[in-house]
């Protein structure tokens, strides 16, 4: 502008533009308007037309909820369609996202796979869209107690349990038997610990700091019948752990012991159930707990050749460890329930959706295609399920005894609490049940951050 | 317009060395009685505010609202799934978090890979610039094409591809290190975590840097370090005397900015730790309490102290910046 050879510029432009005042904001204006008045038109011409489009944000998976939801709007005989939509990979990034849009009250979350123990958390603001009785009464027959147990918060059905997993005990046969163990009897910690060493072999574990480190500790907690938390539906403030406990000092011994002296392997500490899997794969795979995944994914690595046809032959299961011999294991639980958004626009059709969703045949099929485990116990009674799941007996019998993990809206904190100090668990001791209950509860109470 | 002259005209001009700003100055005083404002004049500053007010207006939405809008939440106890109980608390966050050992540990990691990363940086860049300044002509386009691809790299997947190397399942690195043993773990805790991830973000950023020195560089004059030289000076001397002294003002942009870049490092971090074993640093901390724990205000607090951080960095910077401007003008 200072350049004195475009000086004259300015002045013709200005010139004609004068006596029109505040003509390029008017246009402006204008031009805004006709594009909201298009983008009006636009969202009412789509909401006349055509069946209603539910949108189903699913967590990713191998392709299962996808075809379940053409599947179900082929059925719907033109009442609505189901797009799905997918969420991050794992279980914390996809509850940040869901509780973002909730809280935002997004309208296009009409059905949800939730991940149960993030479920209070979603149901005590009031975010997800009540159940109605037909619809609860209608889903909740022949459902694993566990699967139940995780879809519930204050005595009430929120949310629609769909496919419910557990982990077993996953071991090599030969590795078994070289150590002198009785498989057909239930084993307990200390003898795979025992078993471990004196076969030289690395005992499958979740050391990485993450979710499954809470998945891992908290079986341990239950199966010796000491709920991590005393009152989950206390608020923050008041919320009581006991993580300082027998039941500690016991599960703190057992996670010690296995991380001191090197169990796992070198990476213990960055070992995720996948690494796990793979560890389990090699040479030195002896035992390991793990969700049943694992046994689709071998089957699938030996197909390609990445892996030891041996490894699936020598590969067998039973039931979760038990902390003492004379207690039954309380096992893991995971799955995904169905969850519909309390600002959706068609909560009925919604509901409708997810009755045709976890239809027990739908839930079986589901099973065999992407090995994730129904939650309908009629489901395990379909033939093609036992012939392509030789463990689906063991699953069963594990999920009864499931126990979810602490069922609070504070849920995450207590989580990321109990990784941040039960990691790394070679640095596990006798402290750590009390530093770790001392830490989280000063979280809570908003005193300290995490 | 004819107030930014005046403006730069009001620094005693007669101690500017620089031709330029002489000029500027010289400009503006030959421009100096100025009311009343000629049409021209009203009518060209009317154009010009039209003309920036849409991006001031715009600016103003993207930056200052929401950095006032942290400012408030930061003030209450405020949970995203927890909204009827948000509360005001006043400065209590943040007497949580100066207590708290959580920030302190995570400020000292930042402050260190800041330190370390920038300080590595700045001697490798120079060497680069240097080859890049003295390579013979028709290699100069090649090098720093090739000296450039790291920078052009997104950083998420140069993490992962660092990550991928040195992690204890799919790497390789640790069967090319001869002191290494194979069951290394590079992430399993907090010092070699840390140097994987200052390497990596040291890999990534020395193009940035050594293309600012290479300007940094190619500003001093060819007839000074030639007068040196035949002044006997030997090649250390003048690189000494003549060369940095030259260039002071390009190293401390490339400094500073590069340090208000690290302070903020985030992508290398997350990938490869997420965090873990005492490697966190302050802006994952704040990513980590906004939107993993949903809390709005403990995180804003979080924000707002990065955000004053960094302010602090920039202060420095523009400071350091024009300190260094007007001594190398004296030294010219």
């Amino acid at each position: 502008m200072s350049d004195p050879a475009r000086s004259p510029a300015p002045l013709p432009l200005r010139a004609p533009a004068a006596p029109r005042g505040r003509g390029p904001l008017n246009r402006l204006l204008a031009a805004g308007a006709a594009l909201m008045l298009a983008a009006t038109l636009a969202s009412c011409g789509s909401a006349d037309s055509g069946p209603v489009e539910l949108t189903w944000y699913i967590n990713p998976d191998n392709g299962g909820q996808t075809r379940i939801a053409q599947e179900c709007t082929d059925e719907a005989g033109g009442e609505y369609t189901i797009t799905t939509s997918l969420l991050p990979r794992d279980a914390a990034s996809q509850r940040e996202q869901l509780a973002r849009r909730l809280a935002a009250g997004d309208r296009s979350l009409d059905i949800m796979s939730l991940d149960p123990p993030y479920i209070p958390e979603l149901a005590e603001p009031g975010f997800l869209a009540p159940v109605p009785d037909e619809v609860a009464d209608a889903t909740t027959q022949d459902v694993v107690d566990g699967a139940l147990e995780g879809a519930t918060w204050k005595d009430e059905l929120v949310s629609v349990p769909f496919w419910a997993n557990t982990q077993l005990l996953w071991y090599r046969e030969s590795v078994a038997e070289e150590a002198g163990l009785d498989m057909s009897e239930p084993v307990t910690w200390d003898q795979l610990i025992e078993a471990v060493q004196s076969t030289d072999t690395d005992l499958g574990i979740h050391g990485i700091r993450a979710e499954s480190m809470t998945v891992w500790l908290n079986s341990l907690y239950e199966s010796q019948g000491q709920p991590i938390i005393e009152n989950p539906e206390a608020p923050a403030e008041e919320t009581q752990l006991a993580l300082e406990s027998e039941a500690g000092a016991e599960a703190s011994r057992i996670i010690g012991m296995i991380g001191s002296e090197g169990l796992a392997g070198p990476g213990a500490t960055t070992q995720d159930e996948n690494v796990a899997m793979a560890q389990f794969q090699g040479d030195r795979g002896a035992f390991m707990v793990n969700w049943p995944f694992v046994y689709t994914a071998t089957q699938t690595s030996v197909d390609q050749g990445s892996v030891d046809p041996e490894v699936l032959e020598d590969m067998r299961w039973t039931t979760y460890p038990r902390v003492a011999e004379d207690q039954e294991s309380a096992p893991p639980l995971g799955g995904i329930n169905l969850g519909v958004g309390a600002s959706s626009e068609h909560p009925d059709l919604a509901y409708a959706a997810i009755q045709c969703i976890v239809d027990p045949a739908k839930q079986a099929e589901y099973f065999i295609s992407d090995g994730n485990p129904p939650s309908s116990t009629v489901a395990y009674d379909d033939p093609q399920v036992q012939e392509a799941f030789p463990m689906a007996p063991e699953i069963r019998e594990s999920l009864e005894r499931a126990v979810p993990r602490p069922q609070t809206p504070y849920y995450n904190e207590v989580s990321l609490g109990i990784q941040q100090h039960w990691t790394p668990i070679a640095d596990v001791g006798e402290a750590t049940p009390a530093e770790s209950q001392e830490f989280i509860q000063s979280v809570l109470r908003g005193e300290a951050l995490l | 317009m004819s107030r930014a002259a005046d403006a730069a005209a009001t620094p005693a001009p007669a101690t500017t060395a620089d031709p330029k700003r002489r000029g500027a100055a010289e400009r503006g005083r030959g421009r100096q009685p100025k009311p009343p404002l000629s049409e021209r004049a009203r009518s060209e500053r009317r154009l010009g505010i039209m003309l920036a007010a849409p991006a001031f207006v715009v600016m103003m939405a993207v930056t200052v609202y929401p950095i006032l809008q942290a400012f408030y939440d930061s003030l209450f106890s405020y949970r995203l799934t927890a909204p009827d109980e948000r509360e005001f608390i006043g400065l209590a966050n943040y007497g949580v978090l100066f207590t708290d050992p959580v920030f302190w540990r995570d400020l000292g990691v930042t402050v260190l890979i800041t330190v370390v990363t920038v300080a590595v940086e700045l001697v490798l860049g120079f060497l680069l610039a240097l080859v890049m300044h003295n390579a013979v002509r028709s290699l100069r386009g090649l090098l720093r094409t090739a000296i450039l691809v790291p920078y052009g790299t997104i950083t998420v997947v140069s993490a992962f591809a660092w990550f991928f190397a040195f992690d204890i399942n799919t790497g390789f690195v640790n069967s090319w290190l001869p002191l290494v043993e194979d069951s290394f773990n590079w992430f399993g805790s907090a010092a070699p975590a840390l140097a994987v991830i200052m390497i990596s973000e040291i890999w990534k950023t020395t193009p940035f840097i050594s293309l600012l020195l290479l300007s940094g560089l190619a500003q001093v004059p060819g007839e000074l370090t030639e007068a040196a030289r035949v002044d006997g000076g030997t090649r250390w001397e003048v690189m000494r005397r003549v060369v940095l002294p030259n260039m002071k003002a390009a190293i401390m942009v490339a400094v500073l900015f590069r340090a208000l870049d690290a302070f903020r490092i985030f992508d290398n971090v997350f990938i490869m730790t997420n965090g873990a074993y005492g490697t966190e640093v302050l802006s994952l901390l704040a990513y980590r309490t906004s939107i993993g724990r949903l809390e709005i205000g403990m995180g804003s607090a979080i924000s707002v102290v990065l955000f004053l951080c960094v302010i602090g960095i920039a202060v420095i910077a523009i400071r350091g910046f024009k300190v260094d401007l007007t001594s190398s003008g004296k030294g010219s």
